[in-house]
């Protein structure tokens, strides 16, 4: 099943086309990861999902993004509503500078979707959820800060999953890890697929090849290939995508 | 091109003796190796300029803390007998006539606490919506607009605000509650809180400022609308910041003396009823700019009057030590991450 289907997308940045026409369907509980050089435009189109390039001044969408079949970009839509289904996780770790329990407890109170009893559960679910219960569950009052990078960014999908999304999308989740956290968030991803549709954003294939059920090949904002990730990492229809996957190209 | 090499030149100069200045003052070894190497036979000019100028600098910055140091000395010399020649009985008493040889400084000093305290409430929370307002929500001209002219605010005379305020906040307040005169703490207090807007506005809007970026979208991409993201996120991660804001206008309004002295009334009475603020009180700084005209050198009220210097110095003293400190916090915690 479809969770999002993107139907000829271009973005502008100000006059500068960072996507053409981009079309794809992320499935429903499956892990989709979209690959590419830097500055082919994979973080655009991420943020194209939850609106997130809306922050940014003088941008521009064209085309479609439907969720469960409702266009995003049609005027009647809450974009703040819209955040709350599709979560975010950034390539940096950027846990608010609150403590481990107050980062978690954000989403839950901006929404006020608890009881005052079920913050307490709410909190212990999602940081189990995101593998990090047992080593902060002394030290939930402690400065999210003080957490090793690694931590961090599990608390940041934490924190994501608080406000329980349907969708949740990874910029480079791993990118600022070093190699044993990164394999804590792969297998995490893993386990988060039961329940949500993950998006990850990767320059490392082979974490896309890992952990991904379709992959996308970005190069200079088109996609120029979208299969099942062992097609495209087995018999790739375009030549670019070959280049790129062996390291030719890049 | 012999111009765009001519430019390159005066560049490259000023950018040397930037650098060069930059060494002296953070106390490194002047002269670069670059330097030495790009033109030889000037080395040993340059050397003694080099020289020169450090020690110009060092000299203006050692008679900086000389004259900082003498001025303390000088009020240390000058306060310090009154804390002998009349018990402290007295000195902390609550009444204050010097010509009955009555040193009661409670009124004085409890006067300008209520007066700066009132005003920092009131300042606080306009500045801190100001500074929000102009960091986080004003569109791009309406900030360039507001900036300049919350500096414009900072440099009207203390004097003409005093003035503005006997002749128009007074009444005003006298009117509204049928009191006997409008020169009350609650005018000396709106005078200072808009004498502290500026600092606080300025500072807190550096504050906000510096809160990154990423804080700002992992609260909107949580589906935190933006006022939410302002207030639960970008606000409290720059406490430090605004608490410093507070600290400075808490000390510029301490400080304050001309507007003060014309709007509060100046009667020296311990404002500890609950209507005190709607009564004339009198401050530690008034007390010293309306009476030392009047004593003579070396008499007991002389020294009483730098007593109270002494007093406001350490309060001062005080409030830029948590101020300070509050900067410590901030770096050490990593909030400029
Ligand atoms: N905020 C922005 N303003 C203008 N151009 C941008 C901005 N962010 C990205 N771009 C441009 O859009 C293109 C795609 O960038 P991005 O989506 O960040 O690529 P990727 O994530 O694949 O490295 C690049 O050419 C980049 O320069
Ligand atoms: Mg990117």
């Amino acid at each position: 099943m479809d969770k999002i289907r993107v139907e000829g997308l271009n973005f502008y940045y100000g006059k500068h086309r960072a996507l053409t026409d981009i079309s794809l369907a992320v499935r429903d509980r499956r892990i989709t990861a979209l690959i590419g050089p830097s500055g082919c435009g994979k973080s655009t189109f991420l943020r194209c999902l939850n609106r997130m390039n809306d922050t940014i001044r003088g941008t521009r969408t064209e085309g479609r993004i439907l969720l469960d079949g409702q266009d995003i970009y049609t005027s009647g839509i809450n974009v703040v509503e819209l955040r709350q289904r599709v979560g975010m996780v950034f390539q940096r770790p950027n846990p608010f500078p609150q403590s481990i329990w107050d980062n978690v407890a954000f989403g839950p109170r901006v929404l006020r979707s608890h009881t005052r009893s079920g913050l307490a559960d709410v909190i212990e679910e999602s940081l189990r959820g995101a593998a990090l219960w047992e080593e902060v569950k002394d030290r939930l009052r402690q400065d999210a800060l003080s957490l090793s990078l690694g931590q961090q960014q599990r608390l940041c999908i934490a924190r994501a999953i608080a406000i329980k999304p349907e969708v949740i999308l990874m910029d480079e989740p791993c990118s600022a890890l070093d190699p044993i956290a990164t394999l804590q968030v792969e297998e995490l991803m893993r386990s988060l697929k039961m329940d949500y549709t993950l998006v990850i954003v990767t320059h490392n294939m082979q974490q896309a090849a890992r952990v991904s059920d379709w992959t996308g090949f970005f190069w200079m904002g088109e996609l120029v290939e979208f299969d099942i990730t062992e097609n495209v990492f087995t018999r790739p229809s375009n030549r670019l995508t070959e280049d790129y996957i062996t390291g030719r190209a890049g | 091109m012999p111009t765009n090499q001519g430019k390159r030149g005066t560049f490259a100069r000023i950018t040397r003796a930037l650098t060069s200045l930059v060494t002296l003052c953070s106390g490194m070894t002047p002269l670069s190796e670059a330097m030495t190497q790009t033109d030889k036979s000037g080395v040993s000019r340059t050397r003694w300029v080099e020289f020169a100028i450090e020690g110009a600098i060092r000299l203006l910055g050692f008679s900086t803390i000389g004259f900082v140091l003498l001025i303390f000395l000088f009020l240390l010399r000058e306060g310090l007998p009154i804390f002998y020649e009349v018990p402290l009985g007295n000195l902390f008493g609550t009444r204050w006539y010097p010509t009955f040889d009555l040193f009661g400084t409670l009124p004085l000093i409890l006067g300008s606490i209520l007066v700066t305290v009132t005003a920092i409430v009131i300042a606080l929370p306009l500045g801190v919506a100001t500074a929000v307002f102009v960091s986080e929500i004003a569109p791009h001209w309406a900030r360039e607009v507001l900036k300049p002219m919350i500096e414009v605010l900072a440099g009207i005379p203390s004097v003409v605000l005093g003035f503005f305020g006997m002749h128009f906040v007074a009444p005003v307040i006298r009117s509204i509650l049928g009191a006997p005169t409008g020169l009350t703490v609650f005018a000396g207090a709106l005078i200072l809180a808009y004498m502290a807007l500026p600092t606080i506005i300025s500072v807190a809007e550096d504050a906000l400022d510096t809160v990154p970026k990423s804080y700002r979208d992992a609260g909107l991409a949580m589906g935190a609308t933006q006022w939410q993201t302002i207030w639960k996120v970008v606000v409290p991660a720059a406490r430090s910041g605004i608490l410093m804001a507070v600290m400075l206008g808490m000390g510029r309004a301490i400080g304050e003396t001309m507007a003060v002295m014309m709007v509060t009334g100046n009667a020296a009475r311990v404002p500890l009823s609950l209507d005190s603020l709607f009564r004339p009180a009198r401050t530690m700084t008034a007390t010293i700019a309306a009476e030392m005209g009047e004593v003579a050198q070396g008499s007991t009220h002389y020294h009483a009057l730098f007593g109270i210097g002494i007093i406001l110095f350490l309060l001062t003293f005080l409030i830029n030590l948590t101020a300070a400190s509050a900067i410590f916090h901030k770096r050490r915690r990593g909030g400029l991450r």
